[in-house]
């Protein structure tokens, strides 16, 4: 994931990294469907319509921020509480802000009207493979979109099954599902092991992350770590150029 | 449950997704703005890992050792096989077996 400092080619669009692009958000399809499911079983339990899920998983579009937000949810909707709920969900997806600003490298030579709505699709998994690709030199933007919009849809109906078997799913801890994107997650980490020195932003996040966590309520833990892991790693000088011990796959 | 689309629940929903949508563009919007300096190429390059680990650790050390267990369990996965289908379904499924054998977390 880590990139190398190599001039990478300019985006553009073909048929030909679509499925691959599908492929590689495919591990994550059974973890999204499950995880959907979950997220309907709890808006059953606090009330909300079907139709009205179905535009939340449209809209929002954001798993882990709509989970912290249900989960929440009020009994009336005041002014006060809408604000609540939609500082919450900044909190939990202003993690997207950095996803998509590690992508401008990449898209920026497209047109706007092209850009700007493949943004719309940033996710956690379709962000993650779509930087793995770009680490290996990949360039083409169908890739990214053509694994965004898989995995659009599959979120997209996954509440359905979730919300009509509510009963059934009433401890969604039983079959992991709380794990879905935490293991996920880790099996991300590792292909982006570059050595210890490239590891040391990650340490610099973790530890502040833990901090925040336990010092401030709320979710705002994510986007302290991840800022500290990235300015940390702007603080560190070049390092020497040699030859790389390892190369990654 | 009376009505099909309530307008309050609208509203709630209208301004969450502009929070969201506002978050998923600003980061690309403001990046045009932005020279890319190497100084600024080690960050980029560092945020993969760092939201990774700012997001996931928290969590796992919240969770409890069930948790934190599975997930070693997939990045063990991970490091022999490199197929993050296999890990996602090791880390469920270690969670899934520890919790029917009774362990908390």
């Amino acid at each position: 994931m880590h990139s190398s400092h190599i001039p990478k080619a300019p985006a553009y669009w073909s048929k030909a990294a679509i499925v691959p692009g599908i492929i590689a958000i495919g591990p994550m399809l059974p973890g999204t469907l499950a995880f959907g499911m979950a997220f309907g079983a709890l808006c059953a339990q606090k009330n909300l319509t079907l139709a009205e899920v179905e535009v939340m998983m449209a809209t929002v579009y954001g798993g882990l921020s709509q989970f912290v937000a249900v989960q929440s949810w009020p009994d009336v909707l005041t002014p006060g509480a809408i604000a609540t709920l939609a500082l919450l969900t900044l909190t939990v997806n202003i993690r997207f802000f950095l996803m998509s600003a590690t992508l401008r490298p990449w898209f920026g030579t497209l047109p706007a009207w092209q850009a700007y709505p493949s943004m719309l699709l940033v996710t956690d998994g379709g962000w993650l493979a779509a930087m793995r690709y770009r680490d290996h030199g990949g360039a083409d933007a169908s890739f990214y979109l053509g694994g965004g919009i898989v995995l659009y849809f599959t979120w997209l109906f996954s509440a359905i099954p979730g919300f009509l078997l509510a009963e059934q799913l009433t401890d969604p801890r039983k079959y992991g599902v709380d794990l879905v994107m935490p293991a996920f997650y880790a099996a991300m980490l590792v292909p982006a092991w570059k050595g210890p020195r490239r590891a040391i932003p990650w340490v610099v996040s973790g530890v502040v992350a833990l901090a925040v966590h336990w010092l401030v309520p709320g979710w705002w833990f994510i986007i302290a770590g991840a800022l500290s892991g990235a300015i940390s790693a702007g603080l560190m000088d070049e390092p020497e150029p040699q030859h790389p011990a390892g190369v990654s796959v | 449950m009376t009505e099909f689309l309530r307008s309050d629940v609208m509203i709630a929903f209208a301004v969450m997704t502009a929070v969201t949508v506002a978050s998923r563009l600003g980061g690309y919007w403001l990046m045009g703005y932005v020279n890319v300096t190497p100084r600024v190429r080690r960050m980029l390059d560092a945020l993969p890992g760092s939201i990774i680990v700012a997001a996931a650790l928290p969590v796992a050390v919240n969770g409890g050792p069930v948790v934190v267990f599975a997930i070693l369990a997939a990045m063990a996965v991970t490091i022999i096989r490199r197929n993050d289908f296999i890990a996602v379904i090791t880390g469920m499924a270690v969670a899934a077996a520890a919790r029917a054998l009774g362990f908390g977390g």
